[in-house]
């Protein structure tokens, strides 16, 4: 589940990406590699799980679902916080500038 | 357990490499002598090694970031030492390298692959590039 929900933000992320003309500007290519980057590596781990499960991979408990699902959203979460955190750090539009430092010199 | 500290270790040494490829690019560009004036350049369709390496090492944190946030969701991370619960004594910590030595270097082995085949792209993308100019020309 949590491969599954990061999968579909790494190609929502792409997609926007690839569309997007501020793409460089907005930074959004954080946001890719975070998301490929963790999907690839749970990839592994859920061949490994499989290869040790085998079909009962397929079935987990609902309890289990629930938990990877809230992991999931959690970890998506967390990708945006910190492309919030680097778009804020790059300040493209100097928003934060202005409001920082505009004022003062008013 | 601690699957992901192979991916940091890759990631820690991709770090230094693009480092290393800057440094050596801006070295390279000292070299590289002035264009008469007046003269224009034509546009280069060649990415430099340290923006290439950069994509591996982008790839690699912003994974680990997510992962190590995983393992801190599971109890398998602490913020206090050994920082690896499976650190802790020595039944785990035969646990945690089995992992680490299979299921940390096949994550490692699959975002260089993934890496690899990106850099296939850009080099078929390259040369098609390139043999449109001299067309053109």
């Amino acid at each position: 589940m949590t491969l599954l929900i990061s999968v579909f933000a790494a190609v929502i992320s792409t997609v926007v990406w690839y569309f997007c003309a501020g793409r460089k500007k907005y930074c959004l290519n954080v946001l890719c590699y975070i998301f490929w980057g963790s999907s690839i590596m749970w990839f592994v781990d859920a061949v490994f799980e499989y290869a040790e499960l085998k079909a009962a991979y397929f079935s987990p408990a609902p309890e289990d679902m629930l938990n990877d699902a809230f992991l999931g959203l959690s970890v998506v979460a967390l990708g945006l916080i910190v492309w919030v955190i680097v778009l804020l750090i790059k300040d493209p539009n100097k928003v934060i500038r202005d409001a920082l430092f505009n004022k003062k010199s008013k | 357990m601690a699957c992901f500290v192979v991916p940091v270790a890759e990631a820690v040494i991709a770090t230094a490499a693009v480092q290393i490829a800057k440094k050596h690019e801006k070295s390279q560009e000292k070299l590289e002598c002035k264009l008469p004036e007046g003269a224009v350049q034509a546009p280069e369709y060649k990415i430099s090694v340290s923006r290439k390496i950069s994509w591996l090492r982008n790839l690699l944190w912003g994974g680990v970031l997510l992962l190590a946030f995983e393992h801190l969701w599971h109890g398998e991370l602490t913020p206090y030492f050994p920082f690896l619960t499976g650190a802790t004594n020595a039944a785990d910590a035969a646990t945690m390298l089995h992992e680490m030595a299979t299921v940390g270097v096949a994550m490692s082995l699959l975002v260089t692959a993934v890496w690899g085949v990106m850099l296939l792209a850009v080099k078929v993308k390259e040369t098609k590039l390139s043999k449109e100019k001299e067309i053109r020309e």
